[in-house]
């Protein structure tokens, strides 16, 4: 570019050479004529230069890389000065050429006047036709000539006198005299124009000082804009060392910068980096950008952008890079500080719609749970319905081919009921409705009456056992109705899967951690290939060890689930040790407390009633049961050296509503003794551990009771010296046996046809709920008698014995609770004193009934249109002896009607 | 007497009592009721219900009454009308009006007037479309009968 420049000007000072050779008036003349093209170019030179100026005034833009001092920079630079300094060569010579030409015309007219003297000379001396000297004449002709050229313009002089008259020759010097004067006139302007030549000579010099202030205007620009700019620039050589610098803040001078490299000035993070950045930038040749952070002693931590670009010298070789470096931390600072909150952002977001769909998911299950318990809600009902009249069905004649279909018919559908009911505990307990009820028990009875009902249904030859340690307290507090259905549970399942041997539960107390029993419950079974992988699946819902098991043994997979569940839920845990071919003890550990009892005196009538009834020896305290198959329903009860024949089933089966009724109306009966052993034990909690185990030897239940050992069993005394004579225990357990084993219900069923009816009384004021149980009842084969209302319900009890009393708890006059208590206020003290005083109006023969019925407790078996625990819980308190929830439906009815008539 | 006669109408009826299931006028205890219903009381579920709507025009008659005044509105007699009504109606398996006894009920408890006034209104309304529901079940049954067929047991699960 710039050489291109130069040759086009050097051109044009060449062209301008030519017209100084021509006469300046004919120059222009001819430029007229013959360049109408270029009129200005050959003749102003200054305009030529102010041309040439504007390149430069555009060239500010370069002068950082002037500052900078570059090869590019300098060369620029000389350009411009060699330029100027041709442009002044030639103006020169056109001046110097000028005052050539004006001298030789002077010189010229000097030699006019010259000659117009010596011609003067001549017409004074000697006329011009008489020529003297030739050579005068000569001259005379040559000048006449050249005047003619040289003065085109100018008017041959008239003369119109006579030649060689005195007038002639005045005339005629008259007339040179004017154009001497001419000439003079001319020589005097010409010189003028000489000087304004020189004056234009003296401004052309202007040029360079204004390079020079519009560099000095482009560093005070440059040096305003970068003045607080926090910018460093610098400019570096092929070895990356720094040869110039630019730098607002120094912290370095400038002799510890120059001449060095980034490596040698700095240490820290970055250096390298931005080292290797120059580098590659010197390398490719091309000019990037970069965001370094320097970590350096120097400056702490900055982060710089940096600007490398590399440097050429004339012949296209690198020679450096110019580099320029911004301070961005706040902004990258900001900026990372925004990307982080934008990521923290998506996170959050992230984690919100995870946790939406996991509360979208938990809300599925719980509806889904929802709906499996209120559809299995649903079900139980009709099918309830379904096992009910099949089981009215088996009572009526059949023929073996019907009765045979009509069991398998039943066995379904109790099958189906579990399973339904299962799914409802699973359901109530994961909910967390599930409510435990601390009702006092007997836990020797309960492992009898599982085993019991176990045995009754039981199909192999397997002898169960129960163990029960002698410390187990004969009473203790607990939710019977589960542990129960824990034990029935474990049992049922260690019977399912145990070919041969032994299946049997232990009972202990653990005295550690204090105030917590444990129920350690060990079922053994044989022949169950059970993996100890398959261990881990054992309590999950649904989950059988294989398909190939679930096959073979059938069943929903719930039991364990829910044992696991309800143990938990009780505040004790589940546990399973088990190995291939010897067996599986499942323990659980459950805290109890032990109840105090105050009916003593109620107690010692009973059991001396009882004892006059039946003289059966005492099993409260009995520690050990073992049955055999119930096939030809051998029972052997082996207490320690107690015998005990199958004499007292045959008389409850053939006496069962009195004892029952007993059973029922006190469920806490008690001993003396045992009264005395818990009173001894006090506010004291033992622990005791109940144990199922099975084997195929009894050795082996011998080992599983040692092996229990270990688990804090605590021996205590003895209390098998405890004597008297109980036979609560004993009918309760039978009881329990008619109601779970179908064949022996059959029986006992038969047999209630033949006692009288129950008498029931209902209480309730509405009308449609009264026709509608009415005819519920009627249905089931009972009749009813009516109450509106409790005041009603009172008087009616007063007045005839009732075997069971339906009773609305929310009623006018006088509400269920409230008739409750005063019924059991009554049972109690034998009168209806708080009855009367409520203001309830008895008038009847009170001594009469005082002494038939105060021992008797009455079942009084609550309707409630809540079927919320708190309300049940209610019922309890107020001396209610069970609830149904309404509407009352035939299967509630039968239920209820099943449980406390007989 | 005509097969195809008492086919149609036994599917008529079928159909019917499905939908007033599904509808959500009826709900099990209605099974329940019709369970009851043998050759001793062939109009078991008819009587129960009528009495059950002569229950529930009585008991609304007295409920408005005593709703009437805007300011001493005797809630404790409302609430013990109510409790008589959400009883009997769910006795019967009136599912809807059982459904609005138990909103009045809570407007009850919290002397709620207007609450009680429109769910007064919303009990009217409930048991007398049931009324002419079950009015037109009944219809149905007694052609079944006199067409000389039998009343269909209807599976409602």
């Amino acid at each position: 570019m710039v050489c291109e420049m130069e040759t086009d000007q050097i051109e044009e000072m060449d062209v301008e050479v030519l017209p100084s050779m021509w006469p300046e008036n004919v120059g222009t003349e001819a430029d007229k004529q013959f360049n109408v093209e270029k009129p200005a170019g050959d003749l102003d030179t200054l305009k030529e230069v102010t041309i040439e100026e504007t390149p430069t005034i555009a060239d500010l833009t370069r002068l950082p890389e002037l500052m900078n001092s570059t090869q590019q920079g300098s060369s620029q630079l000389t350009n411009l000065v060699k330029q100027w300094e041709y442009m002044q060569d030639n103006a020169v010579r056109l001046l110097r050429e000028e005052l050539k030409n004006l001298n030789r015309q002077r010189e010229e007219a000097e030699a006019k006047e010259l000659k117009i003297i010596e011609e003067y000379k001549f017409e004074t001396n000697e006329p011009e036709n008489v020529p003297v000297l030739d050579e005068t004449s000569d001259l005379f002709r040559r000048f006449r000539q050249k005047k003619r050229d040289a003065l085109v313009d100018s008017k041959k002089i008239e003369i119109y006198e006579e030649f060689d008259t005195v007038a002639y020759w005045k005339q005629k010097a008259l007339n040179l005299e004017k154009m001497l004067e001419a000439s003079t006139e001319r020589e005097r302007r010409l010189i003028e124009k000489l000087s304004e030549s020189l004056k234009t000579m003296e401004s052309q010099s202007a040029p360079v000082q204004e390079l020079t202030q519009n560099l000095k205007r482009a560093e005070g620009f440059l040096h305003f804009i970068l003045q607080n700019a926090p910018i460093v620039m610098g400019h570096q050589d092929k070895d990356l060392r720094y040869l110039f610098i630019y730098n607002k803040y120094p912290s370095l001078r400038e002799q510890d910068i120059l001449g060095k490299t980034d490596v040698e000035i700095f240490h820290g993070g970055g250096v390298k980096e931005s080292q290797d950045f120059k580098r590659e930038v010197l390398e490719k040749g091309k000019a990037s950008k970069r965001e370094i952070t320097f970590t350096t002693d120097l400056f702490g931590s900055k982060t710089f952008l940096i600007y490398v670009e590399p440097v050429y010298n004339k012949a296209g070789e690198k020679i450096g890079i110019n580099y320029m470096g911004m301070e961005v931390t706040e902004q990258v600072d900001k900026r990372e500080k925004m990307a982080k909150l934008r990521e923290d952002n998506a996170v959050r977001k992230a984690m919100e719609s995870e946790l939406n769909k996991t509360i979208h998911i938990t809300e599925e299950t719980m509806r889904a749970k929802q709906m499996l318990a209120t559809m299995s809600h649903e079900i139980r009902s009709p099918l309830s319905g379904v096992v009910g009249m099949a089981e009215i069905l088996s009572n009526t004649k059949l023929d073996k081919e019907q009765r045979q279909l009509l069991n398998v018919m039943i066995s379904s559908g109790d099958l189906v009921l579990q399973l339904i009911n299962d799914i409802l505990d699973l359901s109530k307990v994961e909910s967390g409705v599930m409510r435990l009820e601390a009702t006092k028990f007997r836990p020797r009875e309960v492992v009898k009456h599982v085993l019991q009902t176990a045995a009754a249904s039981l199909k192999k030859s397997l002898t169960l056992e129960g163990n029960i340690a002698d410390d187990v307290p004969i009473e203790v507090v607990g939710d019977v109705l589960r542990i129960r259905q824990i034990l029935t549970n474990l049992i049922s399942n260690a019977i399912k899967f145990t070919h041969e041997g032994n299946v049997g539960i232990k009972l202990q107390v653990i005295s550690e951690p204090p105030f917590a029993r444990e129920n350690a419950l060990n079922a053994d079974t044989e022949e169950h290939e059970q993996n100890e992988n398959a261990i881990p699946c054992l309590f999950k819902k649904y989950m059988q060890a294989s398909a190939d098991h679930a096959r073979k043994y059938g069943g929903t997979g719930l039991g364990l689930a829910i044992c696991k569940q309800l143990v938990e839920l009780m505040g004790g845990q589940l546990t399973v040790t088990s190995r291939v071919n010897e067996g599986s003890t499942f323990t659980f550990i459950l805290p109890y407390k032990v109840g105090t009892s105050d009916d003593y005196s109620d107690d010692q009538d009973e059991f001396s009633d009882m004892a006059d009834h039946q003289s059966e020896p005492d099993d409260t305290a009995e520690g050990y049961f073992q049955f055999k198959p119930l096939l030809g329903s051998i029972y052997t009860n082996g207490g320690p050296g107690i015998g005990n024949d199958f004499l007292p089933h045959k008389v409850m089966l053939t006496s069962p509503i009195k004892l029952i009724n007993g059973f029922v109306a006190d469920p806490s009966n008690n001993t003396g003794q045992s009264e005395m052993l818990q009173l001894e034990n006090g506010g004291y909690v033992d622990e005791s551990k109940l144990e199922t185990s099975s084997g195929h030897c009894p050795e082996s239940a011998h080992q599983y009771e040692n092996g229990n050992g270990r688990c804090f069993s605590k021996e205590s005394e003895s209390c098998s010296s405890s004597q008297a004579s109980s036979e609560g225990g004993t009918l309760e357990m039978e009881s329990e046996l008619t109601v779970s084993s179908h064949t022996e219900e059959e029986k006992a069923e038969t047999d209630l046809k033949e006692t009288p009816k129950p008498k029931i009384l209902l209480v309730e004021d509405n009308k449609i709920n009264i026709m509608v149980a009415k005819s519920m009842m009627k249905q089931l084969g009972h009749s009813m008698d009516i109450a509106n209302n409790g005041v009603e319900a009172i008087t009616a009890i007063n007045h005839s014995s009732y075997d069971l009393v339906l009773m609305d708890v929310c009623m006018p006059v006088l509400d269920g609770l409230k008739a409750t208590r005063l019924i059991r206020s009554y049972e109690e003290t034998g009168n209806w004193n708080a009855a009367i005083e409520a203001g309830v109006d008895i008038k009847t023969l009170e001594n009469e009934q005082v002494s038939v019925r105060s021992t008797n407790r009455l079942p009084i078996i609550a309707m409630t249109a809540n079927t919320l625990a708190e309300s049940s819980e209610e019922c309890y308190a107020n001396g209610m002896d069970s609830f149904i929830s309404k509407p009352v439906t035939l299967q509630k009815l039968r239920e209820c009607l099943q449980q406390y008539l007989h | 007497m005509n097969t195809t006669v008492v086919a149609q109408l036994q599917r008529q009826f079928q159909d019917y009592i499905v939908s007033l299931y599904q509808q959500g006028f009826l709900d099990n205890q209605f099974s329940e009721l019709r369970k009851l219903q043998d050759e001793g009381t062939p109009d078991f579920v008819s009587e129960v219900v009528f009495l059950f709507f002569d229950d529930c025009s009585k008991l609304i008659n007295t409920m408005s009454t005593s709703l009437e005044q805007p300011d001493n509105v005797d809630f404790k007699q409302l609430d013990s009308g109510v409790h008589q009504l959400k009883g009997s109606s769910s006795s019967v398996g009136a599912k809807r009006v059982k459904n609005v006894c138990i909103s009045f009920k809570e407007c009850c408890d919290v002397q709620n007037r207007e609450g009680c006034l429109r769910c007064l209104q919303q009990v009217d309304y409930e048991y007398k479309m049931l009324k002419t529901k079950l009015q037109e079940l009944f219809n149905l049954e007694q052609q079944i009968l006199q067409a000389g067929g039998t009343i269909p047991q209807v599976d409602i699960s």
